[in-house]
């Protein structure tokens, strides 16, 4: 029983009865529960897991602050409309933004932030972290905190790119089937269908085997596979927009095709198709970075969060998390990304049940 | 009965035609690299007469139609050639794989399928209470973490620090099932969290879709008790989306599998397939992408299948 515990206990206690007296119900539930759940784990598990849970905890309590402070000082800070965007947004989703802004700035100034350079092998190989390192070095080194940052340029970058590019090809072809219909909708639905029957992480193995592993060729690769379930999405919501009268008064006018999908479709299905682009992005981020860990994807010595975990995954066995940095970098990113998703997609209600 | 045999008959015939044209993707991609394969294998230095001799037995001077028919032949057979790189049969080295990453899916299977379809329900049962809300962000997060991440964290946590499974599933054939269960534990739990957050994520929005429809509203006002009508109402009508939502995660589960072998160092055909990347051993590579895409292919199959059987209303389309 140390002071650790006890006061861990009675934190929990206290603040229990606290949100009993008050009578906020679903602050208790949570609250016993994870008073219950402590008292099993301390048993079982000793203090040791009790210190987890209290970091953890304190982790969730400060990113919780942080969110608050930023989109407090967002309402501030923002003129007019954005102020009032602010002001009714979640918690997550603000949390969400501050992630993407911190990657965006990381991703952009990242030789001015980044102590060293991205190939520069500075100390031992899996030096431990000290002044110089403040994460260590990896295999040949190399800084891994001046990697991790030039990660957010090449992981990010790359998949931007690559959703960018998916978003071109599927939503052209969708809004194109959706206004040409006949044999050209037929046509591209069927090629969708059959290259949406194959896994796509099998199929991007696959592809890779032939055209060789290399950035552009990953690009496109990975461009390819996932613009089908865009293309549904794109030809879905157009195909609503078809019907209108208003595209039938274009059409009687004597409009192109290219004029009605660019002037009269497009900017009414924007917002179902934005947070269809957040989502997409998600998935093609995991794809890459799945690939690179495979040694398929970006190669070395570009830095990348797939391959670095992949590299110094050895470390992993005894007992240091130092490589798994940079695969937390990831589902940070992808957890953020999905909460703006979730939050746009509720202001937007262009998808909304 | 008869209407039912037909239509799932003809779901079986469109499968087994998808299969057939995921083949020819499958062989045709092989063929449009640009170069002599051959070539390509034994590199710039090889002299014209071994070129030749390699084209020989690889039967590369044979128009490719004729190929494909003879790949295509030979693979429903269970013969896949013989590999590139170590001049072994393909179908030899497949075979245990084979059964070891089933063995894997099953595991995985068996743990995240009960904990989804109850979680799910639950959540759907209970939203917007707390329990959904910490639930939802808990699938959220195990969604969006990369494979190999959930499995690194297993690994600090249940092999390094509390040492309770080996980190390294090296599973042999005459390894007894206790044995072989306590290796892979650590790889299924890994796949069991992606899927059943996932089918939790799925199963709930079914319910909830299934609690907003018509003839449950019609028994709450006329006065059946909350719990008959999730029992006699709801439930027994969620069973064809939640057959769905299973059949599907598990064509998931099978092509997740790759990350997972490869973290775990698994001798299953994830592991295989990417090795062979690796090496471009294309006839291995085409053996495992055929056996991926043919389990894919049969588990979405039994999802619509089981659609039909579970509601009648599919039996009768407009």
């Amino acid at each position: 029983m140390t002071a650790f515990t006890i006061i861990y206990f009675a934190f929990l206690i206290t603040a229990s009865c606290a949100a009993a007296f008050y009578k906020y119900k679903s602050a208790l539930l949570l609250l016993f529960t994870l008073l219950c759940v402590s008292l099993l784990a301390g048993l079982l598990g000793g203090s040791g897991v009790l210190v987890n849970i209290a970091i953890g905890f304190g982790l969730l309590a400060a990113a919780g602050g942080i969110s608050y402070a930023f989109r407090e000082s967002m309402v501030q800070i923002l003129p007019g409309e954005g102020a009032k965007l602010m002001r009714t947004a979640p918690l997550t989703a603000a949390f969400g933004l501050l992630v993407i802004i911190t990657y965006v700035i990381a991703a952009v100034f990242a030789p001015v932030i980044a102590p060293f350079g991205e190939a520069e092998v500075v100390g031992a190989s899996f030096a431990p972290a000290d002044d110089v390192m403040i994460l260590g070095g990896d295999q040949l080194g190399r800084d891994m905190f001046s990697r991790l940052i030039y990660g957010a340029r090449n992981t990010v970058g790359i998949a931007m790119m690559t959703t960018a590019i998916a978003f071109t090809i599927g939503t052209i072809a969708g809004l194109v089937a959706a206004s040409a219909g006949g044999w050209v909708d037929q046509v591209l639905g069927r090629i969708v269908d059959t290259l949406m029957a194959i896994p796509q992480l099998i199929f991007a193995l696959l592809l890779l085997t032939i055209v060789g592993t290399s950035v552009v060729n990953l690009t496109l690769v990975i461009a390819l596979l996932y613009s089908p379930l865009i293309f549904r999405l794109a030809r879905a919501v157009a195909g609503n927009i078809v019907v209108m009268d208003y595209i039938e008064a274009a059409r009687l006018r004597g409009e192109k095709t290219w004029y009605i999908i660019a002037r009269e479709v497009l900017p009414n299905i924007t917002a179902p198709l934005a947070a269809e682009f957040g989502l997409r992005f998600c998935f093609v981020f995991l794809a890459i970075s799945a690939l690179s860990f495979l040694g398929l994807g970006i190669q070395p010595p570009t830095a990348d969060w797939g391959s670095m975990v992949r590299e110094n995954a050895t470390l992993i066995s005894f007992g240091e998390i130092t490589p798994l940095i940079p695969a937390a970098a990831i589902a940070l990113l992808t957890v953020a990304v999905n909460f703006v998703v979730d939050w746009m997609l509720h202001i937007s209600s262009g998808l909304k049940e | 009965m008869q209407g039912v045999i037909a239509l799932v008959g003809k779901r079986l015939l469109l499968g087994l035609g998808t299969l057939l044209v995921v083949s020819i993707i499958i062989f045709g991609a092989v063929e449009l690299l640009p170069g002599d394969l051959a070539q390509q294998i034994l590199g710039q230095s090889a002299t014209e007469e071994t070129v030749a001799n390699l084209r020989e037995e690889l039967g590369l001077n044979d128009p490719s139609y004729i190929r494909y028919f003879q790949w295509l032949g030979g693979a429903v057979q269970g013969d896949f050639g013989i590999s590139l790189a170590n001049k072994r049969s393909v179908a030899e080295q497949l075979a245990p794989r084979f059964a070891n990453t089933l063995f894997l899916a099953g595991y995985a299977a068996l743990i995240a399928v009960p904990l989804a379809i109850i979680l799910g329900v639950l959540a759907a049962l209970l939203r917007n209470s707390v329990f959904d809300r910490v639930s939802n962000a808990l699938s959220l997060v195990s969604i969006s973490s990369p494979e190999f991440f959930l499995g690194y964290i297993l690994i600090v946590l249940l092999a390094v620090q509390n040492p309770v499974f080996p980190a390294i599933s090296n599973v042999n054939p005459d390894m007894g099932l206790w044995e072989r269960l306590n290796r892979t534990t650590l790889p299924a739990l890994t796949m069991a969290l992606v899927v059943t957050a996932y089918m939790m994520r799925m199963t709930r929005a079914a319910i909830i879709n299934l609690l907003a429809s018509p003839y449950i509203e019609m028994a709450r006002l006329k006065g059946v008790p909350n719990g008959r009508v999730i029992t006699r109402h709801a439930l027994p009508n969620a069973l064809a989306p939640i057959i769905n939502v299973v059949a599907l995660n598990l064509a998931y589960l099978i092509t997740g599998v790759v990350l997972v072998e490869v973290v775990f160092v698994y001798p299953g055909v994830g592991q295989l397939l990417v090795d062979s990347v690796t090496k471009r051993d294309f006839p291995v590579v085409q053996a495992c992408c055929l056996i991926f895409a043919a389990t894919f292919i049969l588990f979405n199959l039994l999802a619509d299948v089981g659609a039909i059987l579970s509601n009648p209303r599919l039996r009768h389309p407009k």
